[in-house]
């Protein structure tokens, strides 16, 4: 029996932005990371790029859909103890309001890490977390040593 | 199993055709379809190219760019660029299955990321909108980095609203 927490934290904030800053994509959304404890929050500050629809005026789906994946690699990362980073298998969206032109927030919890594969869950919301404005389901292939160790196929 | 939404490039209008008032909307589109993408900040953000516009379906780019990378070991484009092109690439398929124009929500968005693309290589989405209901529409999408129709990247199976309160400068004000 053990009685280590779901999501260990063996990593700090230090170590989790410094994966981040590395990836060019997500400094392109502007990606910003807040962890406390081993609660993790990516923020997404807005900026008129980020915009999909002029007229209304709304983030652009696919944009909230990155931020909420790129949330679900971070949380992957804090969970597994900082490792490779894991690479998406397939991913399922449900939009529920169209995002505001304003800053937006996501957190993810890994329903299971397996040995090779994540199962992980996010929400995106913007003015009241009991709002969500999306929400992800999706699987990621854990990129271990010993993953990538075995043969392909 | 057809795999490829292929559109025929050759049917599509070319830039600048003159149209008359009767003209399908997709036509219309494909004639604007280089303003479809300027008028979208983050289409134009990514660099999408409109490559064609049928009834029913379309076809948009992105080219690999240094700051679109999402793994620095391999330099493969980020699967989230990937996503936005096709979540709009299906968004555009939907709005040329219609007969007039009218404002969409993404409903919702599946993608199965089948391989990573090659470094550097030009991504290509297409979408094809096989199902038109009066609130629905469902659209299917592939996502390419070669020639190979039997290779792609990404599939992606999505759901849009269609006809939803689209009121200019509605999200200026947060939701009640």
């Amino acid at each position: 029996m053990s009685d280590a927490p779901a999501t260990p934290t063996r990593v700090d904030l230090s170590e989790l932005s410094a994966m981040f800053e590395a990836v060019p994509y997500a400094k392109f959304l502007g990606v910003q990371l807040e962890l406390k404890g081993d609660e993790l929050t990516a923020i997404l500050p807005f900026k008129d790029t980020l915009i999909g629809n002029p007229m209304l005026p709304a983030l652009h789906g696919g944009v909230v859909g990155a931020l909420m994946e790129l949330t679900a690699v971070a949380q992957i990362f804090l969970a597994q103890g900082g490792k490779k980073i894991p690479k998406v298998i397939d991913i399922s969206i449900d939009y529920l309001r169209s995002g505001r032109p304003v800053d937006t927030y996501a957190r993810a919890h890994v329903t299971k890490l397996g040995r090779r594969i994540a199962n992980v869950r996010v929400e995106a919301w913007q003015f009241d977390r009991a709002d969500p404005i999306a929400a992800l389901h999706g699987h990621f292939l854990l990129k271990s040593d010993e993953a990538e160790a075995e043969p392909k196929g | 199993m057809a795999l490829s939404c292929h559109v025929s490039k050759s049917n599509a209008p070319h830039y600048g055709d003159r149209m008359s008032d009767d003209t399908p909307l997709w036509q219309r589109m494909a004639t604007a379809g280089a303003m479809m993408i300027q008028g979208t900040p983050q289409a134009r953000a990514l660099g999408m190219r409109v490559i064609a516009i049928t009834e029913a379906r379309a076809v948009v780019e992105v080219d690999w760019r240094e700051d679109l990378v999402g793994d620095p070991e391999t330099g493969v484009i980020a699967s989230g660029v990937v996503t936005t092109l096709l979540d709009n690439t299906c968004g555009v398929a939907a709005f040329a299955a219609l007969s007039e124009p009218m404002s969409t929500a993404t409903l919702d968005l599946r993608i199965d990321y089948m391989r990573p693309a090659k470094k550097g290589a030009t991504i290509r989405a297409e979408a094809h909108c096989y199902r038109m209901t009066k609130t629905v529409a469902f659209v299917r999408a592939f996502a390419f980095d070669g020639d190979d129709e039997t290779d792609p990247v990404a599939a992606a199976q999505a759901a849009f609203m269609m006809g939803t309160s689209g009121r200019m400068g509605k999200n200026r004000r947060p939701p009640k």
